[in-house]
């Protein structure tokens, strides 16, 4: 799958390059990297310079520093707090989903176990139940079980990938032949082990694909911590943000400037753990979304 | 061989109504060890079907469950049946806001799904100067989270210090302010496009990249041209890329939560508590108390969400549908 696909080795017949098509494209590219280039240029700016200055360029004085660790010691560093639960919640649930939807879409792919069509069919259908439906009832249950207010009640739904188990199937029925089970069954290596010294080699760039996915969801999400959480100690990056922007604009519409530089600058770290994520890790990300597309 | 087929016709499960050309008899039928294998086959199934049963049907079947009561002052939680969903149904807060995330998704999907579609088509073309820079460029957005890509645009395009701000003071171009209430929805329409480009560019590209060489030869052979090469040979092959990507489009659009309730903090007033019905769910939830009537909103929203995205697979050949 990776890499593999005849499609890569080259398209036919190398054509010139497009001067029209190249600049069209670059306008494009000016769209989604400019906010992130005034994201850039604005946290360099203290509050006087944020509103004196041009948007795209540098205003008086380079302030990044001093906003960075104005940043981390907010509330008494509740930033670097955020910043760890954001870590764990990310780590914890995108780790545990992704391993989990290895092994269930492995034993589709490979078992032929009773009722597995059923079981595949009702997880597919529930590709399409919005998460909204959700958050009430299982801000509800979390509430009788305990888990409000703990890094429980993040973690556990972000457990759940019905996607990342539809990718792991069909990436399963690719990426390991029948014929190396078998083997690896007649010379008597039990179920497990096949598991761990073959199938789970085979799976693993597929693996490293929804992790990657399932590590955007839980590092981005708002909307179930936001239901879940109201202590600020447990509060992930973006609620912790979120929270800091409303405290700007006071109830009576009194803004408070001072608090600008903060969420510009705050924001700008909490981008930068994904976006290096995914430079490093193209070949995951890029193959990764051939199966779902592509695949049948 | 038996074997072999299995796992084909496995494959092509969701793309064939139940019944058709099910072969149950060779899943007993085979030699020994079959049934030990099968029970390391439900053990390793086990963990997902653990965290599906408590992270999506518990929740599911409780608020069912909780929309069919009502909490009312004397007597507690009453059964009230449908109660819940006539009002919702005829509740005109509920439905302006869906009718404003209907007008949201027929505008902005497919400017975004056409969007990533040509762009798709320009970075698969081999004919564009640094092709790979194009690729991350256009996708990195998606790394950032919704509620960053919000604020950034809010504060971009807001009157007071963004770049709106600044065109319109420091060069004398008169901008409207696009966190007014004729704009917002064009304005987080833009957010949202920002962010999910990228995404659904990879998903086309990934389709592009899987077209056969020998089917591009073939078709120069005979003496195709770039054009005709597009629309014969890359747009068809687009299809179930763009089933899958209408379908996660529409389920994202009508879950629209995180940017207009950021938008509700930077533009006071301009974004109701009803603005998405996600929205007008989660407000009746937390700030007012009623979960049974959130709860009949949410499943309301879900059937309708759920029913959409059926919709768009029926309309495709059976063979692109991907759910």
């Amino acid at each position: 799958m990776l890499g593999s696909r005849p499609g890569q080795r080259g398209r036919p017949g190398q054509r010139r390059n497009s001067p029209a098509l190249t600049a069209v494209m670059t306008l494009m590219l000016i769209y989604t990297l400019l906010p992130l280039a005034w994201l850039l240029i604005s946290s360099t700016k203290n509050t006087p310079s944020l509103f004196s200055s041009f948007g795209l360029w540098f205003g008086n004085g380079f302030h990044l520093w001093s906003n960075i660790s104005e940043v981390f010691s907010y509330q008494n560093g509740i930033y670097l707090q955020w910043f760890g639960n954001t870590a764990l919640y990310a780590f914890a649930g995108a780790g545990g989903s992704a391993l989990i939807a290895t092994l269930g879409g492995y034993s589709l792919a490979k078992y032929k176990f009773k009722g597995r069509k059923l079981l595949f069919a009702i997880v597919l259908g529930a590709i399409s139940v919005p998460g909204t439906a959700l958050a009430v009832p299982t801000y509800l249950l979390f509430a009788k079980w305990g888990l409000i207010n703990t890094p429980w009640a993040v973690i556990i739904p972000s457990l759940c990938s019905p996607f990342g188990l539809y990718l792991m199937r069909v990436y399963s029925i690719d990426a390991i032949p029948d014929s190396l089970l078998e083997a690896s069954r007649i010379d008597g290596a039990g179920e497990l082990r096949t598991l761990r010294t073959i199938a789970m080699r085979l799976l693993a760039p597929g693996f490293v694909t929804v992790l990657l996915f399932s590590l955007v969801a839980t590092w981005n999400n708002y909307f179930l911590p936001l239901v879940v959480l109201s202590n600020p100690r447990w509060y992930p990056l973006t609620v912790g943000l979120a929270s800091i922007d409303a405290g700007s604009t006071g109830p009576s519409g009194g803004i408070a400037r001072e608090v600008y530089p903060l969420v510009i600058t705050g924001s700008l770290l909490a981008i930068i753990p994904l976006v290096v994520c995914f430079l490093f890790l193209q070949r995951f990300w890029q193959s990764g979304l051939a199966v779902g597309s592509v695949k049948q | 061989m038996a074997v072999g087929n299995a796992v084909v016709d496995d494959a092509a499960v969701g793309d064939r109504p139940s019944g058709a050309r099910r072969r149950r008899g060779g899943v007993t039928g085979r030699q020994g060890g079959v049934t030990r294998h099968n029970r390391v086959g439900y053990a390793l199934f086990l963990p997902f079907l653990a965290v599906f049963v408590v992270t999506i049907v518990a929740p599911l079947v409780y608020a069912i469950y909780l929309s069919l009561y009502r909490d009312q002052m004397i007597g507690g939680n009453v059964f009230s049946g449908l109660a819940n969903y006539t009002q919702a149904l005829g509740d005109s807060l509920f439905l302006s806001g869906l009718s404003r995330v209907g007008l949201f998704l027929v505008v902005q999907v497919p400017v975004m799904l056409i969007l990533a579609m040509l762009i798709a088509l320009a970075i698969d073309s081999g004919r564009l100067a640094g092709a790979k820079i194009f690729r991350i460029g256009v996708f990195i957005p998606y790394a950032v989270p919704g509620v960053v890509a919000t604020l950034m645009w809010g504060y971009l395009v807001g009157r007071q210090f963004g770049l709106a701000g600044s065109i319109s003071a420091d060069l004398g171009i008169g901008l409207p302010n696009f966190l007014s209430s004729g704009w917002m929805l064009a304005t987080i329409g833009n957010v949202t496009t920002w962010e999910f480009t990228g995404y659904n560019m990879l998903i086309f590209y990934a389709a592009l990249r899987a077209i056969p060489v020998e089917l591009y030869e073939a078709a120069e052979v005979d003496g195709a041209g770039e054009f005709r090469k597009a629309w014969s040979i890359k747009v068809p092959a687009l299809r179930r890329a763009l089933v899958l990507a209408t379908t996660f489009s529409i389920i994202g659009s009508f879950q629209l939560f995180n940017e207009p309730s950021i938008m509700q903090q930077l533009a006071p007033g301009v974004v109701s508590t009803n603005y998405t019905p996600n929205l007008y769910a989660y407000n009746l939830a937390f700030n007012g108390q009623e979960y049974n009537y959130a709860a009949a909103v949410a499943v309301v929203l879900g059937v309708v969400t759920v029913v959409l995205a059926y919709v768009v697979q029926l309309w495709t050949a059976r063979r692109e549908r991907v759910l």
